[in-house]
């Protein structure tokens, strides 16, 4: 299938400053693809290049195999929604929603159906003369993206649309582009800062730092090999583990030794057949950090590791132990018995280990 | 026991005290700014009642005695029959004049001032900023200095002395202030917006006229009360580019009262002058309260 959206070598500069470099990336039909990273990756710019609201300064950018590089905005057969909702606000919603459709010459008897078609599938038909002001976050969002539905395009844009709302109803709000997202199997690209979003929602996800692609994949492929210090921060919560560690090798594979202030060195077995430099940063996600007993397979190994702190968080509990001159996170199950200041068997996990080199942070398995 | 009472009635004292002393302070206030507010209003209220007595009252009586005897005969004469030069018609042709003037001159400035504000505010183009400085600029360039400048220019685009010609310089002349207006409005208003209806497929017109006018009645309402006090008040512009018959109502008035012969019809020449100030206070009065508010407008809220 050809690419819904297609960018190559994309650059974009304001003067002298280079906000995005080199960009490329290509998503099909249906995709849901999740721009995110830190704020001033220039994630938001390379979404208003999409959109056409930003001029390239090099590179190609096609969607539905139609270069766009000068095309205006209402010709590139999208539609957007905005952080700050943008509505109209001396419209009723909607004017607000046919807008476009009446800007464009719709006739009325399509209008009106389109409107009821949308107001219906978002639950809005009971706002529709109201003004924006007199919505509550959540309505604008829907009228935002009743607006953004109605125009049925090759393509929609989302500038984190859910960062106004408030923890429960962005949760919500999440679930519904979701479920909209399965049933229309509509093209998407979808920008924020928070990773949750990102990992929930995306088919693919695009990690940017500095205006460079970190690394494209699934959210699986994001989460289990990221492919840099950067990445294994940032994505996930609470955030991977990196550990400095020793390498040496004996004859099945490599033993990693991580110091430890106030006892002697963990020692760790990696039989997977890799090529691991001296120095390494191992990551492991704090759930394959468990309780001694609860975890079992071929590269699950115990060890007795002192517990700085314990954090009930509900589902799970988050025990911190020291290892490596770091803080390490281990996911527990709710019912532990572990105290703070008390010695603890823990159960390291190496199946999905990631190793970095130290110096360029790159990803080395 | 007595050590508590005496506490509680020293504290009852010293409440007493201090809710005087507030009476105090606010009687104080009200009196002086009743005070100002009577100093500022007694020359409107010598001119009404000299408008209202006759020549004769007027010489024997004192300035500020209300008149004896009510008689319209000086509003009659300053509207229909007071000379000026040689020619006796009174305010009334001048009146209209000035409405022919500060109407169109309104109009045009508040909404080419409304174009160029939303220009500045949500369309960034090369040179902008520059260019908007130097409309400031203009906001503080003495009139006097185009006068000669101006008369050329009328006089090459053949519309010196009359009225499209003075509508015109106060409409080049009130841009300045109606531009910085709109622009400070509009820069309050999400820039979102306009890259919503960019994708939405509006244009540079359609997204003014559609989205911005509507939001923009209170900085409308500043706008002509500024630029319609600023043009039926003028005088220079007035004086330096009209020619007998096309006289604003300012130029008539200063005619009026400096053109008597024999006696001084201070009576006319009150009457005259509120004749000539009405429409002014009128608008204030219908529009004040959208002034403050305009003034003071925040952002606006999507």
């Amino acid at each position: 299938m050809a690419p819904i959206l297609d960018i190559q070598n994309l650059r974009k500069s304001y003067g002298q400053t280079e906000i995005l470099k080199d960009i490329n990336v290509a998503i099909e039909p249906g995709d849901f693809l999740v721009l995110v990273g830190p704020s001033g990756c220039g994630k938001s710019t390379l979404l208003n290049c999409i959109a056409g609201l930003e001029p390239i300064t090099a590179g190609r950018l096609t969607i539905a195999g139609k270069d766009m590089t000068e095309v205006s905005p209402k010709d590139r057969d999208i539609a957007m929604v905005f952080q700050s909702y943008a509505l109209y606000p001396t419209m009723t919603v909607a004017k607000n929603i046919t807008f476009g459709m009446k800007v464009r010459g719709v006739d009325q008897a399509t209008q009106d159906a389109k409107l009821k078609e949308v107001s219906e599938l978002l639950q809005i038909s009971q706002l529709l003369n109201r003004k924006p002001g007199q919505l509550s976050g959540g309505q604008r969002q829907r009228v935002a993206m009743g607006r953004a539905l109605v125009r049925d395009p090759a393509l929609f844009l989302f500038d984190e649309p859910l960062s106004n709302l408030d923890a429960k109803l962005r949760v919500e709000m999440r679930t519904e582009i979701k479920k909209l997202h399965q049933t229309l199997n509509a093209s998407i690209v979808y920008v924020t800062h928070d990773q949750i979003e990102a990992m929930t929602l995306a088919t693919k996800i695009v990690v940017m730092k500095g205006g460079v692609i970190q690394q494209i994949g699934t959210p699986a492929e994001i989460y289990n090999t990221p492919a840099n210090l950067f990445v294994a921060d940032f994505m996930g919560s609470p955030a991977m583990n990196l550990i400095p560690a020793r390498v040496h090798r004996d004859g099945h594979g490599h033993r990693i030794e991580i110091t430890r202030a106030r006892s002697e060195p963990l020692v760790l077995a990696d039989n997977r057949p890799l090529d691991l430099p001296q120095d390494v940063i191992i990551g492991l996600r704090p759930e394959d950090i468990a309780e001694a007993g609860y975890r079992s397979g071929e590269a699950v190994q115990q060890a007795p590791c002192m517990v700085d702190m314990v954090e009930p968080a509900g589902a799970d509990t988050y025990v911190v132990s020291e290892l490596g001159g770091k803080p390490v996170t281990a996911r527990l199950h709710a019912e532990t018995s572990a105290m703070a200041g008390q010695e603890l068997d823990l159960a390291f996990d190496l199946g999905k280990a990631s190793y970095f080199a130290p110096e360029t942070g790159e990803r080395l398995n | 026991m007595t050590d508590t009472t005496y506490v509680s009635a020293r504290a009852g004292t010293r409440s007493t005290g201090q809710r005087l002393g507030r009476i105090a302070l606010r009687a104080g206030l009200y009196a002086v700014l009743i005070l100002f507010a009577l100093w500022y209003l007694m020359p409107l209220f010598v001119m009404l009642t000299t408008s209202l007595k006759s020549l004769e009252e007027i010489r024997t009586g004192s300035l500020v005695a209300l008149p004896r005897e009510i008689t319209f005969d000086a509003w009659k004469t300053a509207w229909s029959g007071a000379c000026s030069g040689i020619k006796c018609e009174g305010l009334r042709p001048y009146l209209w004049n000035s409405v022919l003037i500060a109407v169109p001159g309104v109009a045009l400035s508040t909404l080419i001032g409304a174009l160029n504000g939303y220009v500045f505010a949500q369309w960034n183009f090369r040179g902008a900023n520059l260019l908007f400085a130097l409309l400031l600029f203009g906001c503080f360039i003495p009139f006097q200095v185009v006068l000669l400048p101006m008369a050329r220019m009328l006089g090459i685009l053949g519309i010196a002395g009359t009225i499209p010609g003075l509508i015109l310089v106060h409409t080049v002349y009130g841009l300045g202030f109606t531009t910085l207006f709109f622009r400070n409005y509009y820069v309050t208003i999400p820039h979102e917006l306009v890259r919503a209806a960019k994708i939405d497929g509006a244009g540079f017109f359609r997204i003014f006229w559609s989205i911005f006018l509507p939001l923009s009645l209170p900085i409308i309402v500043v706008t002509v009360i500024w630029q319609f006090t600023q043009i039926w008040n003028d005088f220079l512009f007035g004086v330096s580019f009209s020619q007998s018959g096309t006289q604003p109502v300012t130029v008539a008035l200063n005619n009026i009262v400096n053109s008597t012969t024999g006696v001084k019809e201070y009576n006319v020449d009150m009457a005259a002058a509120i004749l000539a100030a009405l429409p002014t206070l009128l608008v204030y009065v219908v529009a004040g309260k959208y002034f403050i508010r305009g003034l003071t407008a925040g952002s606006v809220k999507g």
